[in-house]
């Protein structure tokens, strides 16, 4: 249960081979399959991976930190020879040719990949519940803690169906760090998506600056706002992976130049010489009471340790989810046109003519929130509508950015808020709205960071009233990573948040403990 | 009957010429096996991105700059939506709201009469040099009722040449189309051949009386030379006059050229006007270029684009080397249009000028009068000209030495044309067409005619 440095130097030390390490996770991942958190697990590639780990290992030659260390990709992410579906059925058994840039990265470094994770069909929702593999579970639906808060509820309703949801769209990557089947895993932010699930799954979830780390290989959902992101069980393993993926990719013309250093964080930091921003307008409606009552004691944190905490004004904020709707469905609409059938993917066999068969496969391929993203963005970019749509979004989106920039000159280092607006809710109670007003609602504190490009990170604050996990977020400069990550190290290190106690995790240790027992018996 | 005024504006799309592709590493080739050609990008598989290929760049500053344009230090790129079999991603990556280059011109020459004695320069604006994506191939298979679809020419480098419709008919269209082609194999930047469809026209046309607005225009595509650019220009002029002065009106609308029927025809309907939802490519950055005045000190020059760089590499245009050749070989004007226009043609004319006595403006004679009329009569190129310049030298020495006659020499090439590889003296002495300069010689077969034919002789002598 510890964090990748923790395990990298158990690994050194020889106290587990990567072999365990990935059978370990790898029978977790079939005792906890109810969470539906992987759409594919590559049993066979990773234990072979493991196996080169260990030679690695034994020659004591391991190729660094996260050499044997198992981690999990969400399922935009193209791997080679791994089935990638962007949980749709227009790439249901689709075997990509490339790894994408980060995953090839994790891959040199000898990172064992256990599978790909669940998500919303292209990424696109913030429950993880609108895929065609079905809805991933919240691992904390079946924790000691959310258990004991809900047996005083009524008895009558089944387990089954108070399940929460992880959040999404990286719900399974969430759900997969969460509940310890591996110790990493990428995720992709657009609007919220990888910091989102994290809240909700009580794990640290890191969007970093757009054009950090390359997306040569991230099926896009919004290109000038996809970044991947990073979800780790703790801060410092955010700092890993993030150092492992940064810099600059000739594939990707939209990452940045400049040579990238990576970064260990100080243990202890001196807050005081911090500003720290409230901005106002995250005081969102439906903000739970809880979670308000929860941000104000973390500014109080700072404040006890001698930072300067300040109220500022980020105003062009309420205009970010509109402005976000035009812009994405636009990009959407776009990058969707490759679908038709002809290359890759599922082809219908509707076959009188080719506009009958495209028509007929991206009825077939793409569910109704995809299609219905599709059509808005077409008829923002009519020709008569351009000016009057996306120029003006285009516009917004300016000033949104502009107001970051005004609050950083003005002295602030890092702005605090919610990450999301209450803790996780049931299944049954999320799938009552649909897809876009879901996604209106929860994406509006994670969205502004997207649209302006700025890192940001949403770190485990603390349990709710229900049991489940809350998060807050940590909004920083652009390319000021280290700095974001010192502050949110410093805030988790103060709120200490418990660990997931979990059922199949404990049976799964006393199995193999009494493994290793009658082992040292035989 | 009233006056018409023909408006003719061209629209030029010149494959570049480079080793890979515009956004991706494959290679550019022509005819190669269907689908060998094809990277990740080009067949638009998800996740991938455009990279910007270098050489296309300053192919197309080279090409702005000879054409006299100004090129834009920042240029953008744009996503041009459609649905066809040719284009994977479902859009072309163009350069709609800002391109490379614009605001330029192109001189070419025309012939007053068909006699090439009177030349006459004239101009083209061009409006703008953009680049962008070519399409892959659609084969329509009717029999099976299915489309084949070969990716290897999707994403090769296009330079897009947008002209004013400057122009008024088929002769001017073509010379300037010629002209064009010549600078852009001169430059390099494109190999310009039609016939590979490295160098694609499409005419824009329309009629209108003297000091009325333009009139409604049609588009002509589908024509694969320059002279089946002039005819249908041509056609389509005369079609729309004849069209309106039977009261009829003008559809803006496409239509093909059949080159068999020597007629444009309606293309089938692309649904009428299409809106092509233009985005901005928001994978690649705007593209910023540099002179001499704004690269930064600290610049690696391998790193960008100058375009002072590019401009003081340029070669001698057409219009230079033409001008050189005619105060070099004291040629006319016209004769260096031939010269440049027939593909090696000055190269041999040099080669013979080189290894002959005889003056340049003598020579050019026997290779336009002479050695071209003999390739053009048997569909030949220089290169797979029978008669090499070397021969053709040799010749020209004969009959500057006064060892022959000037229609003896013309039999001698006649000969040599057959290529059987006998030297000009060898034929000169089986023909026996030695000149005779021996003054006896000649006064004996004087003396002998003369005595043959005495009845002429006394006619001539009583007049």
């Amino acid at each position: 249960e510890g964090g990748v440095l923790q395990v990298s130097a158990a690994l050194k030390e020889g106290q587990v081979t990567p072999t365990q390490l990935c059978q370990r996770c790898l029978a977790l991942i079939r005792s906890t399959k109810f969470l539906n958190a992987y759409i594919t697990v590559a049993e066979e590639t990773a234990l072979k991976q493991a196996e080169e780990s260990e030679k690695r290992y034994r020659r004591g030659q391991p190729l660094g930190v996260l050499d044997g260390i198992p981690i999990s990709v969400k399922d935009n992410f193209n791997t080679a020879g791994i089935e990638t579906t962007c949980a749709s059925n227009m790439l249901k058994g689709y075997i990509s040719p490339y790894n994408a840039t980060v995953v090839q990265k994790l891959l040199d470094q000898g990172a064992v990949l256990l599978g790909k994770t669940n998500l919303d069909e292209f990424a696109m929702g913030s429950g993880s519940t609108d895929g065609v593999f079905g809805p991933v579970r919240n691992p904390w639906s079946y924790s000691r803690q959310y258990k004991e808060k809900s047996a005083s509820k009524s008895h009558s309703e089944d387990e089954e169906s108070n399940w929460v949801i992880t959040g999404g769209s990286s719900g399974g990557s969430a759900a997969a760090v969460s509940s310890f089947t591996c110790f990493a895993a990428l995720g992709s932010d657009t609007g919220g998506s990888t910091r989102n699930p994290a809240a909700h799954c009580g794990v640290v979830g890191l969007k970093p600056t757009y054009g950090l780390i390359s997306r040569h290989g991230l099926i896009p959902l919004v290109n000038s706002m996809d970044v991947p992101g990073i979800l780790t069980r703790c801060v410092d393993d955010a700092a890993v992976v993030l150092g492992l993926l940064a810099g600059h990719d000739p594939k990707d013309s939209t990452t940045i130049q400049d040579t990238f250093e990576p970064f260990e964080l100080p243990d202890f930091t001196d807050v005081s010489k911090l500003t720290i921003g409230i901005p106002k307008e995250y005081h969102a409606p439906g903000l739970s009471g809880e979670i308000l009552a929860l941000w104000s004691k973390a500014a109080d944190l700072f404040k006890n340790a001698g930072a300067k905490v300040i109220e500022v004004s980020l105003p062009h904020t309420r205009y970010s989810i509109v402005c976000y709707h035009v812009l994405c469905t636009a990009e959407v609409a776009s990058n969707m046109a490759r679908f038709d059938g002809l290359e890759y993917g599922h082809r219908s066999d509707m076959n009188e003519s080719t506009e009958s068969m495209y028509a007929a496969t991206r009825r077939e391929g793409f569910n109704d929130v995809v299609r219905g993203r599709i059509l808005s963005g077409n008829y923002f970019l009519l020709k008569q509508n351009y000016e009057n749509y996306f120029i003006k979004a285009q516009k917004v989106r300016r000033l949104i950015a502009s107001d970051f920039v005004k609050v950083f000159r003005s002295g602030v280092d890092i702005l605090l808020t919610p990450t999301t607006l209450s803790d996780a809710v049931p299944y049954m109670e999320f799938i009552k709205e649909d897809n876009r007003t879901r996604s209106t609602q929860d994406d509006i504190l994670t969205q502004a960071a997207n649209m302006a490009g700025v890192p940001a990170i949403s770190v485990p604050a603390a349990l709710s009233e229900r049991g489940l996990p809350v998060g807050l977020q940590f909004i920083g400069r652009s390319l000021q990573e280290k700095q974001l990550l010192t502050v949110a190290k410093w805030f988790e290190k103060q709120v200490k948040f418990p660990m997931i106690q979990l059922e199949e995790v404990k049976r799964l240790d006393h199995d193999i403990l009494q493994h290793q027992k009658s082992a040292s018996f035989s | 009957l009233a006056s018409w005024v023909p408006v003719v504006g061209l629209e030029i799309h010149a494959q570049i010429s480079s080793n890979s592709k515009l956004f991706s590493g494959s290679q550019v080739q022509f005819a190669a096996p269907p689908n060998s050609l094809v990277s990740f990008f080009d067949a638009s598989l998800p996740g991938t991105l455009p990279v910007l290929n270098r050489r296309c760049v300053e192919a197309a500053v080279m090409t702005g700059l000879a054409l006299n344009c100004s090129i834009n230090k920042k240029s953008l790129f744009d996503r041009k939506h459609y649905f066809y079999a040719d284009l994977p991603a479902g859009y072309q990556i163009t350069q709609q709201r800002v391109p490379i280059a614009v605001n330029g011109s192109l001189s070419y020459s025309l012939c007053i009469d068909n006699k090439m004695s009177q030349m006459v320069t004239k101009t083209v604006r061009i409006k703008q040099i953009q680049l962008e994506q070519d399409s892959g191939k659609s084969l329509h298979d009717d029999t099976r009722s299915q489309t084949l679809v070969d990716l290897n020419r999707a994403g090769v480098g296009l330079m897009e040449v947008v002209m004013e419709p400057d122009l008024c008919c088929g002769e001017e269209a073509a010379a300037a189309i010629r002209e064009l082609q010549l600078i852009l194999q001169t430059l390099g930047s494109s190999q310009a051949v039609m016939a590979e469809g490295q160098l694609r026209v499409d005419a824009n046309v329309s009629v209108h009386h003297p000091g009325d607005p333009y009139g409604v225009r049609t588009e002509v595509k589908n024509i694969n030379s320059i002279r089946f650019l002039a005819k249908a220009v041509d056609y389509e002029i005369q079609r729309q006059i004849e069209e309106l002065e039977n009261g009829g009106t003008i559809l803006n609308e496409t239509r093909a050229f059949d080159s068999r029927l020597g007629c444009t025809v309606p293309m089938r309907d692309k649904e009428g006007k299409q809106d092509y939802r233009f985005i901005p490519e928001p994978n690649l950055p705007p593209l910023i270029l540099y002179d001499a005045k704004s690269l930064p000190a600290n610049m690696n020059h391998q790193q960008v684009v100058n375009i002072d760089w590019i401009r003081e590499r340029l070669p001698d245009l057409p219009s230079v080397k033409r001008a050189k050749l005619v105060e070099q070989y004291e040629i006319l004007p016209e004769h260096s249009f031939t010269l440049l226009n027939e593909e090696g043609l000055t190269e041999f004319f040099e080669n013979v000028v080189k290894q002959t006595q005889m003056k340049p403006r003598k020579v050019i004679g026997w290779i336009l009068n002479d050695l071209l009329s003999y390739l053009k009569q048997h569909s030949l190129t220089v290169k797979e000209s029978p008669v090499s310049s070397f021969l053709l030298a040799d010749l020209l020495n004969l009959l500057e030495k006064k060892e022959i006659s000037a229609a003896a020499a013309k039999q001698v090439l006649a000969e040599l044309w057959k290529g059987e590889g006998k030297t000009p003296l060898e034929i000169v002495k089986e023909k026996k067409l030695e000149l005779i300069q021996d003054q006896k010689e000649l006064e004996q077969i004087c003396q002998l005619v003369i005595d043959g034919h005495e009845n002429e002789v006394i006619m001539m002598a009583l007049r």
